[in-house]
């Protein structure tokens, strides 16, 4: 079963997933992507740790006029419901 | 004219550790870094080198490549590209790629689905990962691709960035190998061959070699066009003078027993480099401890050297840091050249017992002076060659002064 998407779980999963990725600074929800260094590639493998976590599958489509951290944040818990 | 090419940048992660002065001081003590039957680069930690983010983003054969290129050019260009980076190429070859990441991704396919394949799979194990990451890593804009010749790549890459600074295609070349292929598939595969040593051994030209040892690692090269090195008043490390290659067209693996095509490589890149057998003051084997490579190359430099190749020193850097496949070319190059300008042949290590068949010097077990033998005109500069033969029958011959 995925884990309960609670907003503190997934920025849980978010943050430590980027960390893990090699983000570059301190992650928050209003880190930007740009930011971070955060590419295209990074964003999948993103994906891939929020599916398996919450079972929330995103697509490129879903991600790609994201800028914040915490946008994605809100669709994964808004998805989720 | 065609424009004489300098070295003026090394870079090199062996298993004998990391850096070019690291690999010839340990192998000319006679050290030999083989460890129940591989050669390892056991101190390597990428995240020493590299951001976390770049180390994950590539595999660990271009992790080596990245390490081995940020010495040549920190040697090389201290204060940055001298050239424009339009005109500054980087070829580096490999004998197999990442395959590292790509068994563990294949693992990933199969236990959990298509799924979660990593996105960055491609971009970790293809074989030009190296060369494009050293061109993104130092802004190289020039001509940059990825060479496969098996255990030849890295010498086919030194030549290939040869040529492209003789045809005035670029001012400078990063060139080299890299490899990292101890992984499952390629050591069973080259056991399953009867290619590597069943007692774990890297002895080349000993009448008891069983086979190679499987080593990796990187060594990367800053090959310059001599008049522009010149101009910037650049001190080159040592210069090339030919290149030639060939190919047995014979088997998928064992190499053309006579060396007969082996031998036209070694003559045409003397040709190139216009020295005769005279001139010549060390050879820096391919030396696999392969019981067909030893015959076949000793016989390819009995017949492209002729009385000479009595008087030659004969040494393989694979008897202290095993088989880097197709890093090896690249590491001998910078192995020869260090020899050159040491004045210092090192040992073909753990040498003991005389194969009749095979009866050149081999430099047992100790360093030796390297005389100058040739008919050196009056100058102070050692000659050398550099063989390197890969599975296929490809046979690639760089010929160094220092």
């Amino acid at each position: 079963m995925p884990a309960q998407a609670t907003t503190e779980s997934v920025e849980q999963v978010i943050f430590d997933g980027l960390k893990e990725l090699g983000a570059e600074g301190e992650v928050s929800r209003e880190s930007t992507f740009e930011d971070l260094d955060v590419d295209s590639l990074d964003l999948v493998e993103l994906a891939q740790i929020i599916e398996d976590e919450f079972g929330v599958e995103l697509q490129g489509e879903d991600v790609k006029d994201l800028r914040k951290v915490g946008q994605v944040i809100d669709l994964v818990v808004a998805r989720s419901q | 004219m065609t424009p004489n090419v300098v070295i003026t940048g090394m870079g090199a992660v062996t298993p004998l550790g990391v850096g070019a002065d690291t690999l010839f001081a340990r192998w000319s003590e006679g050290e030999c870094a083989i460890e129940d039957g591989l050669a390892r680069c056991l101190d390597f930690e990428p995240t020493e080198f590299l951001t976390r983010k770049e180390a994950r983003r590539t595999d660990r054969f271009t992790h080596f490549a990245m390490v081995a290129a940020d010495e040549a050019l920190s040697t090389a260009w201290p204060h940055g590209l001298p050239y424009e980076p339009e005109r500054i190429g980087c070829v580096i070859g490999t004998g197999i790629g990442g395959l590292g990441s790509l068994e563990h991704q294949q693992d990933i396919l199969r236990d959990r689905g298509p799924k979660a394949v990593s996105p960055l799979a491609v971009p970790l194990l293809m074989g030009n990962a190296a060369a494009a990451a050293v061109a993104m890593r130092h802004g190289l804009h020039g001509s940059s691709f990825g060479v496969m010749s098996a255990c030849a790549a890295g010498a086919h890459a030194i030549g290939a960035a040869i040529r492209m600074v003789e045809a005035g295609e670029a001012d400078a070349v990063v060139a080299g190998g890299a490899e990292s292929a101890i992984a499952g598939v390629a050591v069973a595969a080259f056991a399953a061959m009867g290619a590597t040593s069943p007692t774990g051994t890297s002895r080349p030209f000993d009448a008891r070699r069983d086979g190679f040892v499987m080593g990796e690692g990187a060594g990367i090269l800053v090959l310059e066009n001599a008049e522009r090195a010149a101009a910037r008043e650049a001190e080159p490390l040592g210069e090339i003078l030919g290149y030639a290659a060939s190919s047995d067209a014979h088997h998928l693996t064992a190499p053309e027993p006579s060396g007969r095509d082996a031998a036209r490589a070694i003559e045409l890149a003397l040709a190139n480099a216009g020295l005769e057998p005279g001139d010549v003051d060390y050879v820096n084997a391919h030396g696999t401890s392969t019981p067909l490579n030893d015959f076949s190359e000793t016989q390819a430099l009995k017949a492209a050297l002729g009385d000479d190749a009595h008087q030659i020193p004969v040494s393989s850097t694979k008897s202290a840091i095993g088989h880097l496949l197709g890093a090896a070319g690249a590491v001998e190059a910078i192995a020869t050249v260090e020899t050159l300008r040491r004045s210092l042949a090192p040992p073909t290590v753990g040498w003991e017992e005389r194969d009749p068949d095979l009866d050149l010097d081999y430099v047992p077990n100790e360093a030796r002076p390297l005389e100058h033998r040739g008919n050196g005109n009056g100058q102070p500069r050692l000659t050398g060659i550099s063989n390197s033969f890969g599975f296929g029958g490809h046979n690639a011959v760089l010929c160094f002064e220092a």
